[in-house]
């Protein structure tokens, strides 16, 4: 394994660019961003079109018992009045949620949190269709709703799921990885052990695009045409034909420019399902678009992961062994996205990037009249929790020993030599030079010298009482992104392969189809460059194609960070075997023995005869043209490939944040924040930044503001973006990137995937600062979000639990 | 796409006509200026107003003036013009540090400074630093011309003491006398949001010690947006640390702020706190009553 340390990326892409295969070049797709003329599902709009709006419950829990829709009903621009009792009657009502549960598409028997699906009016215009919706009446039952997670298994707690039958309390499943006995057995021999519970509160990817959909069911063929918001079109159409008992080749999912997907487009969302059912009760299209409250409220939410942790060593600070107790809260139904085997998602891969014999995990997950959700906001399958774990403790560790926390990670990091890894958990880590990558990062930092002037300003604040508290926070992970192997991983039933068809065209252009959906990460761009790095076809002369379930072949979609490590294969092996085509077709042009053939990117030569080369270009117009082509060559110049992956990858990195805050108001302010980060080969370095930059402004908010938190009744308080905050360039510093190369073994271009990385990984560094910072006060933990009101009460030891309402407590 | 329940819209070309559009269509209409505390709750129907009466179109209310020791405000200058104006930083560097605070560039090219102080949100930073500054409005109503002091404008939270048919048509605020200045302190979870709290101070300072002041605080629940006491503690005395730290806690005593996701009670009033002694002790540092501030 090599690690290749590369001079600092340039801030700006170069707008020449490479011509043809990897490099810096501008994205493709922003030639129609930039002019405003993407399309989006609003953008959307068929002649006839309808428009639908649903009726959402405002309380948290309670029995319905009646809806009158007899007023909407009368409204003169109203064309459908939809209830669950309606959905019944078709068989509709519920759904296979994505987790072994079911989900409502309208409630029928009771509201199960606030924000669910009620109703469904179907109107002339969209303004008719919310002034409708305040013409329905439902009459509700309020009951006590389970607001607390850590409440929600206690006895006499409401039964939220009573639709489920014999179900008498709010257990949803139990969970368990790694040898709870040889762990035990390390605890044993440790000289320390530190324990902390951890909140890794409810937030929301908050795509600015939300959710939608416009349904047009032809009434003569039969085809329903479905625009979505969606992340996976060919996953979501095989659901509607297994759910709704629609042939499959008779629907078609389109998913067009996506403005931001996180993980919240990836499930089915009732409003989907509503949308078809109103085109085909209306027999015109119908357009529904959720507002920013909507999506906020009902859409799925990301982590609620209340994790006690346990870290065992030795005095000296090697590791031996970490326990993890975690109550996941996954709201009212279980719909969380994630491989089926795996119940808590890829979360048993937290024992991260240390070298120690033994750890167990015990996942609880809970029901609550909370919106159903927690796998999303580029979490890559709840690796964002792991790390959280596992930093913030390692970070408690060094608290406890008062060892510095850079040389404690140094001290059990897993060495190049060690790879490929099996972890405790069961995970076999691909590659990775950890000590580089941190080491890189600790001299980007300047790390001694931010230890001194830490110390000045401590001794200053001790001095004075005033002034800033300054912290560092570190913090290293490791990925696993790319799902995945299929014998292991599926969702509903399909396997987690991809595929990937190539076609070049007579005059050598050619035409990429994929399975994969971007949502903004640039694919038809980086897809390109894929082609055209194997195959020396120009990146400007190939188009990319993905989101049209009719055209393009059958994969599971983007999420995950897993279209490079996946479909990014598929589409290398797809070109490589263009190439080899291209080969025969070279050698019969040239008269020439295939075996006596060299490639260089873009022609084949004769070896030792380099005036004697076609082009792949030559070779196309050839693979066309009259050309007679050997025995058994076919015609044309194209090729496929289904990528079953044989392991994930594990990209890595490591990240320091230097955090100021403000002692007399609590307020925290990032002051630097580097990240050093190892996704393999860089396809378009810039494309990798601006995916690392996304997820550090991620992390800061998710430290800093973000939350979605419920009072007592259930209401929630994150409800639009005045109460659910993003972070803006003003919370974030001027990012420092830096890259180690450590391609993946298993990979065909050794790429790892980056899309989560930093999403996943600079939590922690975040809140490890604010702890270091606040250290002096004796505070050992905070929970996220870190707010001036948080951190003020958190120095004086009055901590205030961030997933409920703030009380005076 | 929120979208607001059905209105009835019109234009008014001056004053009067906004005053008959008033009383033709009865309580449930409203003026509209910038729209931007209007229009977000009619789109979450909150607010639900049977007609709207757009007062952009009316001529001379987006003046900003000098005279007669009186600077004068139109209703319709927007928080942008109020940011942009020398005049404005000159006189009342207060206003100018609140406005660089206020929500974004976005909503501050069209919300108004009438429409700020009309729309009686406790948070309304304006509200604060006006009543600190000891502004009046002057609003024309069926029954004619009047000055309201912005200390008695509101009448409770999203309440004003206006009559149905009354509009603002100006701020006047007092030009300080003496050796003078005055800071704004705002803490807010993320740039463009509301105070968590904010305090801004105005300070004229005569013969050595301090001959007026003005304490306005916003989103603490202080009565009438300011810390009266505080002020009269102030009025009269030598500027020192001591001082600084004692109007601080009367600030914080004059708060009753409502706890919410913003903060506990007790923080915010601790911000109350702090915040005031910091905008004071700038203040009293820029109108050159505090040469020795590193002793503060
Ligand atoms: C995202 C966002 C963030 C914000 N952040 C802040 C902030 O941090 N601090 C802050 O102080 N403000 C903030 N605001 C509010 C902003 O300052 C508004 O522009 C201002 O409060 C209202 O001014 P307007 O002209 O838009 O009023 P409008 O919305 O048009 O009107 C508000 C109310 O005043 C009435 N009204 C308007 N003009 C008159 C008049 N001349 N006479 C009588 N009544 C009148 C209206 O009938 C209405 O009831 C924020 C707003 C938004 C949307």
């Amino acid at each position: 394994m090599t690690t290749v340390e590369e001079s600092p990326a340039t801030d700006q892409p170069d707008p020449e660019g490479p011509e043809v295969g990897f490099g810096r070049t501008l994205r493709k797709e922003d030639i129609r961003f930039v002019r405003g003329k993407g399309n989006y599902l609003d953008d959307v709009r068929i002649p006839g079109m309808l428009h639908g709006a649903v009726l959402r419950s405002p309380i948290a829990h309670g029995r319905i018992v009646n809806i009158d829709t007899s007023a909407a009903e009368a409204h003169p621009k109203v064309k459908a009045v939809i209830t669950g009792a309606i959905l019944e009657t078709l068989n509709l009502a519920w759904a296979p949620s994505l987790s072994h549960d079911v989900i409502a598409i309208l409630a029928t028997d009771k509201v199960r949190y606030q924000g669910q699906e009620v109703a469904f009016v179907v109107a002339e215009d969209h303004y008719s269709a919310r002034d409708a919706l305040e013409l329905i009446d439902v009459e509700y039952e309020i009951l006590d709703p389970v607001v607390d997670a850590r409440k929600a298994l206690e006895p006499g707690a409401p039964v939220i799921r009573t639709d489920i039958e014999d179900k008498a309390d709010n257990h949803i499943f139990d969970w368990e990885s790694g040898d709870a006995d040889a762990t035990q057995a390390q605890f044993d021999k440790a000289d320390v052990v530190v324990t902390e519970d951890l909140l890794y509160p409810r937030v929301h990817p908050a795509p600015l695009e939300t959710c939608g959909s416009v349904a047009d069911m032809d009434p003569v063929d039969g085809k329903l045409t479905l625009w979505c918001t969606t992340q996976a079109p060919h996953a979501h159409r095989t659901v509607y034909a297994l759910v709704a008992g629609l042939p499959e080749h008779k629907i078609r999912v389109i998913s067009p420019d996506i403005g931001g997907g996180f993980g919240n487009k990836v499930g089915i969302y009732p409003g989907y399902v509503l949308s078809v059912v109103g085109s085909i009760i209306t027999k015109k299209p119908v357009k529904w678009m959720e507002n920013r409250e909507e999506n906020l409220i009902s859409t799925s939410f990301a982590r609620d992961y209340h994790m006690h942790g346990e870290i065992a060593a030795t005095s000296e600070g090697k590791i031996l062994g970490v326990k993890v107790d975690v109550l996941a809260d996954h709201g009212a139904f279980n719909n969380t996205a994630q491989p089926t085997k795996f119940p808590a998602g890829f979360f048993h891969v937290f024992t991260g990037s240390y070298d120690y014999p033994a750890a167990h995990c015990k996942v609880t997950g809970v029901y609550t009249n909370k919106a159903p959700g927690g796998v999303a906001y580029a979490c890559s399958f709840r690796v964002t929790e792991a790390v959280y774990l596992i930093e913030r403790m390692v970070d408690r560790l060094a608290q406890q020993l008062g060892m510095d926390p850079a040389e404690l990670r140094m001290k059990n990091l897993l060495q190049p030599e060690q790879f490929p890894y099996h972890s405790p958990t069961g995970w076999e880590y691909d590659s990775g030079n950890y000590p580089a990558a941190l080491q890189m990062a600790l001299d980007m930092a300047g790390y001694d010298e931010l230890r001194r002037e830490q110390a000045e300003k401590r001794a200053a604040y001790e001095a004075t009482g005033s002034g800033d508290l300054m912290g560092i926070g570190i913090s290293f992970f490791t990925e696993t992104v790319g799902a995945g192997p299929r014998k292991h991983m599926d969702i509903l039933g399909l396997g987690m392969a991809d595929g990937c068809e190539l076609r070049v065209h007579p005059t050598g252009k050619a035409v990429v189809r994929l399975s994969v959906q971007t949502q903004g990460q640039g694919h038809e761009t980086t897809f390109a460059q894929i082609v055209s790095e194997v195959t020396g076809i120009p990146t400007a002369d190939i188009e990319v194609v993905h989101g049209d379930t009719d055209n393009t072949p059958f994969g599971l979609g983007t999420y995950g960070s897993r279209s490079t490590p996946v479909s990014g294969a598929a589409a290398a092996i797809a070109s490589r075997r263009v190439v080899d085509k291209a080969k025969i077709i070279a050698a019969t042009m040239m008269e020439a023995n295939p075996d006596d053939l060299e490639w260089e990117q873009g022609t084949w030569s004769v070896k030792g005869s380099p005036d004697r080369s076609v082009t792949i270009q030559e070779t196309a117009m050839a693979a066309h043209g009259p050309l007679e082509l050997p025995e058994g060559v076919e015609g044309q110049l194209d090729a496929s490939c289904v990528y079953d992956p044989p392991n994930l990858t594990y990209p890595f990195g490591a990240y320091i944040c230097v955090a100021d805050i403000d002692s007399g108001t609590g307020h925290v302010k990032v002051r630097r924040f580097i990240a050093v980060d190892d996704c393999g080969p860089r396809i378009n370095p810039m494309i990798v930044e601006g995916q690392v930059h996304g997820g550090l402004a991620d992390g800061v908010g998710m430290a800093l503001m973000e939350v979605i938190a419920f009072d007592e009744g259930g209401n929630c308080l994150g409800a639009s973006f005045m109460d659910y905050l993003l972070p803006t360039s003003m919370e974030c510093p001027s990012w420092e990137t830096g890259e180690t190369v450590t391609p993946s073994p298993h990979h065909p271009l050794g790429v790892k995937g980056v899309g989560e990385s930093a999403t996943v990984g600079s939590p922690p560094a975040v809140v490890n600062a604010v702890v270091d910072a606040l250290a002096p006060f004796g505070v050992t933990d905070i929970d996220m979000p870190c707010t001036p009101a948080q951190v003020w009460r958190t120095m004086q030891g009055r901590r205030f639990r961030s997933d409920l309402a703030i009380t005076d407590d | 796409m929120q979208v607001p329940a059905p209105f009835v819209y019109e234009r008014a070309t001056s004053v009067q006509d906004a005053l008959a559009l008033l009383a033709k269509h009865g309580p449930d209409a409203r003026l509209v200026a910038g729209g931007h505390s209007l229009l977000p709750m009619m789109k979450l129907r909150f607010a639900d107003p049977a007609a709207l009466i757009d007062i952009n179109s009316i001529d001379g209310l987006d003046q900003i003036s000098v005279a007669d020791g009186i600077m004068t405000i139109g209703a319709m200058v927007t928080h942008a013009q109020l940011l942009a104006s020398d005049v404005v930083a000159q006189h009342f560097p207060m206003l100018t540090e609140a406005e660089r605070v206020i929500a974004d560039p976005v909503v501050r090219n069209k919300g108004t400074v009438g429409g700020s102080l009309c729309q009686a949100d406790p948070a309304e930073d304006l509200s604060a630093a006006l009543g600190a500054l000891r502004a009046s409005v002057t609003t024309i109503g069926s029954g004619g011309s009047r000055s309201i002091p912005v200390r008695e404008l509101h009448d409770g939270p999203y309440q004003t003491v206006l009559d149905e048919n009354e509009m603002v048509t100006e701020v006047t605020v007092p030009l300080p006398s003496g050796s003078s200045s005055s800071a704004y302190e705002k803490l807010e979870r993320r740039v463009g949001d509301w105070a968590i709290a904010a305090s801004g101070v105005s300070v004229s300072v005569a013969d050595g010690v301090i001959s007026e002041i003005g304490i306005g605080l916003a989103a603490v629940e202080a009565p009438n947006m300011v810390a009266a006491d505080a002020e009269d503690a102030a009025r009269g005395q030598v500027p020192s640390a001591e001082l600084i730290e004692r109007i601080g806690e009367l600030a914080a005593e004059a708060t009753d702020p409502n706890t919410d996701q913003r903060g506990p009670a007790d923080y915010k009033r601790h911000l109350a706190g702090e915040l005031t002694k910091r905008a004071l002790r700038r203040a009293l540092t820029n109108a050159g009553a505090l040469t020795n501030e590193g002793a503060l």
